[in-house]
């Protein structure tokens, strides 16, 4: 029940509380009440028709490069 | 997304399953026996037996489920309660699907659809309140079963039903919050795990830092993790080498999506809406300050006030393990009955229902180990 998936923003409208979103090659529009203003582009994580969160790549590959680098691996 | 695509790199992931596998027989080999982690959230014990993880790595490391599966920690008075509203002429009862097949002390959500009651199943919250206004000769009761992640949604769905002046929507609040289960199995006598893997998405509402104690008060390490094989692999590696180094912290490896303090707005609309009460819960009892009561200021929205009924006795199966299961005390198959008087079309608990029961994900994932 906490499952939420990751979905990138291909439609916002700014001061609206809805965006559109695509995940999974699936377009969905969710509510966005919960993580304020989003853009095109960003990636929000969707749990019941809401985004609960958005997406912070910077960390994600900060977090890749920990686990790389933690295993000798190159990345990629 | 580069670095989301990343993430589900193979061979970064057999990697981490060999360095993994390495540091857990260095930690058995100290401790005499394999290390036991517990994964906290039932999306988690569904993510790691479906990519494989408990069983490439079950020689070396225990994983297994605890209490976060929101259905199957319901109690039976709280499913009853449900199935009695649902009984009611004039009552529609929106729920999550997973609700709908779990035995409660006589029947289920499903049998008395089956009967003619009105049981509607909802995808989101808001649905329910657009089910209302659809339907005003008949009320909506939204079943407001989940954790942290879930209630902001339900608390949205009570001010929109608000805003347009709603009055045949109401919630029966059974929302309950993770940190509390936690601190009650760790103060248990046994103890509960040699370190957890926490709710990634329970976390991105909540943040890491209340989730502290688990190290501070307990001395349990902790992760947090997201739910792919790789972030799964890299916080059960992190644990292992807390563990080696004896130093008990939660640690946050899901930082792409959970910060400190979590999401502010949803904590703010969790607060606005909701009260902390006692709950009580499948396994674990009743556990102070853990369950969600609407406000005052919504009272008009709360079905437990609109609709009270009769509490009758309960009745449950004796045999039935769900809740040593939910404490981690047992895995799915040492049930007496897993798999032969309890499968996903007969369930005789709701962990065998639930898409987050461990019982239904071990029938499906895991019956060759
Ligand atoms: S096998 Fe059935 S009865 Fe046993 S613990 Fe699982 S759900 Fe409960």
């Amino acid at each position: 029940m906490c499952l939420a998936v990751p979905g990138r923003v291909v439609e916002a409208s700014p001061g609206e509380s809805w965006a559109v979103v695509e995940s999974f090659g699936l377009r969905l529009q969710v509510g966005t009440q919960l993580v304020g203003e989003v853009k095109t582009g960003e990636y929000l994580m969707v749990h019941a028709g809401y985004a609960i969160e958005k997406v912070d790549l910077l960390e994600a590959g900060k977090q890749m490069r920990i686990l790389e680098e933690l295993l000798g691996a190159g990345p990629g | 997304m580069p670095d989301l695509v990343r993430l589900h790199n193979p061979a970064l992931a057999r990697k981490l399953v060999a360095r993994v596998a390495a540091r857990a027989n260095l930690l058995a080999g100290r401790l005499g026996r394999r290390p036991f982690l517990m994964e906290v959230c039932g999306t988690h014990t569904a993510a790691i037996s479906r990519s494989g993880i408990r069983s490439l790595l079950k020689e070396t490391i225990e994983l297994r489920s605890g209490p976060g599966c929101p259905v199957c920690v319901t109690a039976v008075q709280d499913l009853d309660a449900v199935i009695g509203l649902a009984r009611l002429p004039g009552v529609t009862v929106a729920t999550f699907g997973d609700l709908i097949r779990v035995p409660g002390s006589a029947s289920s959500l499903e049998e008395e659809r089956a009967r003619g009651a009105g049981v509607r199943v909802i995808y989101s919250p808001t649905e329910a309140v657009d089910l209302a206004r659809a339907n005003p000769g008949e009320e909506v009761i939204l079943t407001g079963v989940g954790f942290e992640t879930t209630t902001p949604l339900v608390a949205l769905a009570i001010t929109k039903a608000k805003q347009r002046r709603l009055r045949n929507f109401s919630v029966l609040s059974l929302h309950k919050q993770v940190p509390p289960a936690l601190r009650t199995l760790l103060s248990g006598p046994e103890p509960v795990a040699d370190g957890l893997l926490l709710p990634g998405h329970v976390c991105a509402v909540t943040g890491r830092r209340v989730f502290d104690f688990i190290a501070s008060k307990y001395g349990v390490p902790a992760v947090v993790t997201g739910f792919e094989p790789v972030d799964i692999l890299g916080a059960v590696l992190i644990l292992l080498d807390l563990l080696l180094r004896q130093e008990p912290v939660v640690v946050n490896g899901y930082t792409r999506v959970v910060r400190e303090d979590g999401n502010p707005l949803a904590r703010e609309l969790i607060q606005a809406c909701f009260d902390y009460d006692r709950a009580l819960w499948r396994g674990l009892g009743p556990i102070p300050d853990s369950g969600l009561n609407l406000r005052h200021t919504y009272r008009n929205y709360d079905a437990a006030l609109k609709f009270p009924l009769p509490t009758p006795p309960v009745r449950v199966r004796e045999d039935c393990r769900c809740g040593d299961l939910l404490m981690g005390r047992i895995a799915p198959p040492q049930c007496p009955l897993f798999a032969h008087a309890c499968t996903p079309v007969h369930p005789a608990g709701p962990c065998m229902v639930s898409t987050e029961g461990a019982c239904s994900i071990y029938y499906q994932l895991e019956r060759s180990c």
